[in-house]
């Protein structure tokens, strides 16, 4: 009997001590530290990422832009294009419990419209009321038809946030975010640490197979890589184009890139203020044209970015959907921009005030860029900004070319309408023309992409040839992880997505 | 006693006022529009203007500075426009860090500086005593920076014994917090070692010349105890006040290598802040570290009058 007792205990020991699933954890280094986790609130690129794992959306996109269901499983716009009924997915819950229905929708959406301070209100302002038709079922009724609208629900405006953590905590709801995303909200230490761990209620929870997400602001890029390659970290964001080389050689890490949604370009200031009426391009559109005929797109990101970027001459990149197939990208032609400069009645070389943000990347286009010109007849005068002071200088008309990119929009009216539009926010040359401004609001009330396409080609006739910017190059989103990541799949967008990774020990 | 106290207290009070004047009047010379940094890709005029209003960043200077003046006054260093955080509560979560790593650097640089200092005097133009001025010399010279990233390679991608970088605290993980902030504290530590390896091996090589340590060589003291008991008193005061000094230097934040090892601490939350034009960060940050520099002044004034009491009339 005591024999007995004692394989008893020894094999209750080996059962107790049998191996239980290890605790994954994901480690991602992200290139700055995000600001307030408050969606409503939130700004910046970095945010997002974070709120891909934290809040879902009423919709998300695929690999060629288009609208895939996530928190809605569906979506229609009555014939007059003024209201969109969006059917819910039953079930879901948000982090604290609470069911996400079509009151949780109403109540987020008009939160992003109406709270103070909200960056998602420009993004919502066709919205003119949010209705709850059954638990399930949303209907937005829309003071004009706007195609867009669906694009911006699958971003930040698009996600709900939970009703209950909304009434507790307020403004500070950021601090301790509450979302129906796969991961929720532990902690953060400001510029150290965000830390999510998995949502065992998640509607597509069977795909989650990640314990723990951890995020770290690691703003130099040498060390991002380091803590890459030494195993501190599983992934990286915004790895650089001169590492890629490095990153390929090494066996222990992959690679998952795509073509931004953004572009980067050079905003020449045609109107505003002194520096724009008393300048160059605003005087002679043939000034802007000599100055895209002195620009070797291939060379540029040949030069600067290891040939990895993709030369652009549109607000959508040559892959999208959108992109212009009769305007192609140009090549180098010095003689034709010496002749512009000449029809143009110039004299030479023309002295350019050029704002650059300073960091290396631009500070090296610019360079590359200033000297290109220069055989064209242009003087560069390269002016090294302060990135939040070139904004300033921007917005005041104080440069007359301004070297800066967009983050881009999924829907093409993201990167096209405030930076063409008659006084709008970002149209910082004062490019103004009234036949563009019209096709603008046009491509907003049609929802058929060849009969958007056709509006943005004309639109694309005139902004190409006369407006305030010189798109360049597309960048690669470049996102690099360590081999044990399986799985991971790369959107244009940048954001990086978890559900359905596998981290293997 | 108590006066001196008294009279040192109440000066006290116009000096911090100057600081918060001057820290206010600084921070407007920043080129830039807050509102527009923070916004940065969002900026719609009409969200400008709210948060303009919300932070009376459209009031005149002056209402500005009596609401964060009065602000201070009840405890309330304001809030984090980026992060939607009370300053206070950001401070309290970097002082601590950024204390630890200051006081490992001060440590390591004491160890390195003091030891080579005295090695290099007794030990004068000796091949000792020049290896030793060639390493000091190459301390004061490398960047931080570099040496930083050259640190990381080292041991954390080829030898893989240390975290390439980022932060643990020694309460929640004792030897997770020193291999996370041995590299960063020994660069840091690294250049005023150099430092005080010069100031070490001239004091040294004053007080082996002097009379008492002649008088102590005469009475037939062992040469171990002349140079560690005797000349190294004396040389090491001078030292001492040396990294006090740096130590409140190191407290204000380190911004280089907190950036390189992604600490969070001071150096790299008043960075970051300054880039985001988050001025109530800025201005909270600064008027704690440069009373944390009064403060230590006072002290230092007080510990003088006790140990010399001549200063008390």
């Amino acid at each position: 009997m005591p024999r007995l007792r004692w394989i008893g205990l020894l094999a209750g020991l080996l059962l107790a001590s049998a191996p239980v699933a290890a605790q994954t954890t994901l480690r991602v280094g992200l290139a700055e530290d995000p600001d307030v986790l408050d969606p409503t609130l939130a700004r910046t690129y970095v945010g997002r990422i974070v709120f891909a794992s934290l809040c879902d959306k009423l919709f998300d996109i695929d690999d060629g832009l288009n609208i895939q269901p996530q928190l809605a499983l569906s979506h229609a716009t009555s014939e007059d294009g003024k209201t969109v009924t969006i059917k819910l997915r039953q079930g879901v819950k948000f982090h604290d419990g609470t069911a996400m229905d079509a009151a949780a929708v109403k109540g987020s959406l008009e939160r992003h419209m109406s709270m103070q301070g909200s960056f998602r209100k420009p993004e919502l302002a066709a919205v003119d009321k949010v209705e709850v038709t059954d638990p399930s079922t949303v209907l937005l009724h829309l003071k004009n038809p706007f195609s867009p609208l669906i694009a911006q629900l699958a971003d930040r405006a698009g996600m709900i946030l939970s009703p209950k953590a909304i009434a507790e905590e307020g403004d500070k709801f950021g601090l301790k975010p509450v979302c129906a995303g796969p991961f929720k909200f532990v902690e953060r230490v400001q510029q150290d640490r965000i830390v999510l761990e998995k949502f065992a209620d998640y509607w597509n929870a069977q795909n989650v197979h990640v314990d723990r997400v951890v995020f770290r602001p690691i703003v130099e890029s040498t060390v991002r890589l380091a803590n890459l390659k030494s195993g501190s970290l599983d992934l990286i964001e915004r790895a650089l184009a001169t590492d890629l080389k490095e990153i390929k050689a090494d066996p222990k890490l992959k690679l998952a890139t795509q073509i931004e949604i953004g572009y980067q370009g050079l905003t020449l200031n045609l109107a505003n203020g002194e520096a724009g009426k008393n300048g160059p391009f605003g005087k002679d559109p043939r000034v802007r044209q000599a100055l895209e005929a002195a620009i070797d797109r291939k060379a540029l990101t040949e030069v600067v970015f290891n040939g990895e970027y993709l030369p652009g001459n549109q607000w959508v990149s040559p892959k999208s959907a959108y992109f212009q197939q009769k305007f192609p990208v140009p090549g180098r032609d010095v003689a034709k921009a010496k002749k512009l400069l000449a029809e143009a009645g110039v004299a030479t070389p023309v002295s350019v005030d050029f704002m650059v943000p300073n960091n290396p990347e631009s500070r090296q286009a610019a360079e590359v860029i200033q000297a290109m010109a220069q055989e064209a007849g242009f003087d560069l005068k390269i002016r090294v900004t302060e990135f939040a002071t070139s904004l300033n200088e921007a917005e005041q008309g104080r440069f007359q070319a301004y070297f800066i990119g967009w983050s881009g929009r999924i829907d093409p009216d993201g990167n096209s309408y405030i930076f063409f539009k008659c006084n709008a926010p970002q149209n910082n040359g004062h490019f103004c023309n009234k036949d563009v401004d019209q096709g603008l609001d046009n491509a907003r009330q049609v929802n058929k992409p060849e009969e958007r396409k056709a509006i943005y080609e004309k639109i694309a006739d005139k902004v190409l040839k006369e407006g305030s910017i010189i798109y360049l190059y597309h960048r690669l989103v470049i996102i690099a992880h360590s081999n044990k990541l399986e799985g991971y799949h790369q959107l244009p967008d940048g954001l990086v997505r978890f559900v359905g990774v596998k981290l293997k020990p | 006693m108590l006066l001196f106290l008294g009279k040192r207290l109440l000066q006290l009070v116009p000096t911090l006022f100057f600081v918060s004047l001057i820290i206010f009047s600084l921070q407007q010379l920043l080129p830039g529009d807050p509102a527009l940094a923070m916004a940065g890709e969002e900026r719609d005029p009409a969200v400008l203007e709210q948060i303009r209003r919300q932070y009376r960043l459209d009031q005149p200077l002056y209402v500005q500075y009596v609401y964060w003046v009065g602000g201070v006054l009840s405890g309330n260093l304001g809030e984090s426009m980026r992060l939607k955080e009370p300053v206070l509560t950001l401070i309290t979560q970097k002082f601590p860090v950024t204390l630890q790593l200051a006081l490992m650097a001060i440590v390591i640089s004491l160890l390195i500086g003091v030891s080579a200092g005295v090695i290099s005097a007794v030990k004068k133009d000796t091949p000792v005593d020049y290896a030793v001025n060639l390493v000091a010399l190459w301390g004061i010279s490398t960047p931080n920076f570099w040496l930083g990233i050259m640190l990381i390679f080292l041991f954390a991608v080829y030898l893989g014994w240390l975290p390439a970088s980022g932060y643990v605290g020694p309460f929640e993980d004792f030897w997770l917090s020193l291999k996370t902030t041995i590299l960063p504290a020994f660069v840091l530590g690294n250049s005023f070692a150099a430092v005080l390896m010069r100031h070490t091996r001239s004091a040294m090589l004053q007080a082996m010349s002097s009379d008492y340590v002649r008088t102590a060589r005469a009475k037939g003291l062992a040469e171990r105890k002349v140079v560690l008991k005797h000349a190294m008193r004396n040389a090491l005061t001078p030292v001492v006040t040396l990294g006090a000094l740096e130590l409140g230097t190191l407290l204000s934040g380190a911004v280089l290598t907190e950036q390189v090892f992604s600490i969070p601490g001071f150096g790299k939350l008043i960075v970051d802040s300054v880039f985001n034009r988050d001025y109530a960060v800025v201005q909270g940050v600064t008027l704690v570290t440069a009373s944390t520099y009064i403060l230590l002044n006072l002290l230092a004034d007080i510990a003088y009058v006790f140990i010399n009491p001549r200063l008390r009339s």
